[in-house]
């Protein structure tokens, strides 16, 4: 305690050593006495409570102990109750969805981050679009770039939310509610596109192992083409955001195919039940090329109020 | 909350009161007066034993099964709307 007060006072003037060293000493004396009365009062009444040994300890701490016992024994019973609250909401929760599964999609690193924002703008020039396994579990995002994580969605959205809040009060259009409909908005066509995918999975009875936050997922990446459109529409006006917002429907498009071409249509190495009917290729490929098309629309319509 | 924007602005409670609506017009078609009729029963329903029921088996099932399931649930919150459209309109 005393080696920090002489490196600060070496470099005080000399003018002024002597009162500074008269008041180290008063601080000295309260500093060492009081924390030193206080960690024994701590320690001994939380291993004897109001035993006589601690009434011994000095006069000077008596106010310490008496609130000791009754703050002691009041931590104590609360943290027990929220123990027992948290226990409670995690097993409430654990009943709808598997905690486990959601932290696979936020296991993710900036490597991972890093290069599949790239691939969502430009995903043109990447080669392997093949989820790989390990063990017939799926690997982890920080492992396999092609797998699908909810961190880069989440924080798209959000900063979607904050974008269209600044645009908005760019065009002096701003106000608190404007910003909660925005987010509502986006949020409930998130919510239908992914019943929407949802439905049309279940009534074409396609076989993957795309969960719903799997789904979740991938309707989220698109906020990251929208965060880019916006920022390019504000910079560079019109023009600009027609051309980001080409740019990036194209790429999304490109990526939302591949990735969903992996998971959806049968490929060659699986065990395709025989070339039963025709229809069932050409539905899922609907699939695949409808959600993709649905991608640029959505992006105008939520952007476009934006950027006039 | 009206607010002009050239677009619709959704609400979560409007994506409630979609979801009720919607789940009310499943549950509202009648099996033997209607859906008998149009060939749509529940023994229509299941063709070919292959791998894979066509889609007309998967509608079929899923509309009886949002029938059987949300039927309780859908009184209740019917009720529930009632009161509340009535009370704050």
């Amino acid at each position: 305690m005393d080696l920090p007060h002489h490196g600060y006072r070496e470099t005080k003037p000399r003018a002024r050593a002597a009162p500074t060293a008269g008041d180290s000493v008063l601080f000295e004396d309260t500093s060492s006495a009081a924390p030193a009365m206080n960690s024994q009062g701590y320690y001994t009444s939380g291993y004897n409570m109001g035993g006589p040994s601690n009434d011994m300890q000095g006069g000077g701490g008596m106010n310490n102990l008496f609130a000791d016992p009754m703050a002691n024994a009041a931590m104590m019973y609360g943290s027990s109750l929220a123990n027992q609250g948290k226990d409670m909401v995690n097993k409430e929760i654990s009943r709808f969805m598997s905690v486990n599964k959601l932290k696979y999609f936020f296991a993710v690193d900036t490597r991972y981050v890093l290069k599949k924002l790239m691939i969502l703008m430009f995903p043109y020039t990447h080669q392997d679009w093949e989820v790989r396994y390990h063990r017939d579990t799926p690997l982890t995002p920080r492992q396999d770039v092609n797998a699908s994580d909810l961190y880069i969605p989440t924080m798209a959205f959000i900063t979607y939310i904050l974008l269209a809040g600044m645009a908005l009060g760019i065009q002096k259009r701003f106000s608190p509610e404007v910003l909660g409909l925005c987010a509502s908005t986006a949020l409930v066509w998130v919510i239908i596109e992914v019943l929407v995918m949802l439905l049309s999975l279940y009534l074409l009875t396609v076989h993957t192992d795309l969960s719903t936050f799997d789904l979740i997922a991938y309707s989220g990446y698109k906020y990251v083409g929208m965060i880019f459109t916006v920022l390019c529409g504000l910079l560079f006006g019109s023009d600009g955001y027609f051309v980001a917002l080409a740019w990036s429907s194209f790429a999304l498009m490109f990526f939302i195919v591949r990735s969903l071409k992996m998971k959806i249509l049968p490929s060659l190495s699986s065990d395709s039940m025989g070339m039963g009917s025709n229809a069932k290729p050409q539905l899922r490929l609907y699939i695949t090329v409808a959600s993709a098309l649905f991608q640029p629309i959505i992006i105008y319509w939520l952007t476009s109020h934006l950027v006039r | 909350m009206a607010l002009k924007r050239n677009n619709m602005a959704f609400t979560l409670y409007s994506l409630i009161q979609t979801a009720i609506l919607c789940t009310n017009a499943i549950a509202v078609l009648h099996e033997e007066r209607f859906l008998s009729k149009i060939g749509w029963g529940v023994d229509q329903g299941v063709g070919g034993f292959g791998d894979d029921p066509g889609i007309k088996a998967q509608i079929l099932n899923l509309i009886r099964s949002v029938r059987t399931v949300m039927r309780v649930p859908l009184i209740i919150v019917n009720s529930a709307c009632i009161v509340l459209l009535l009370l704050f309109g």
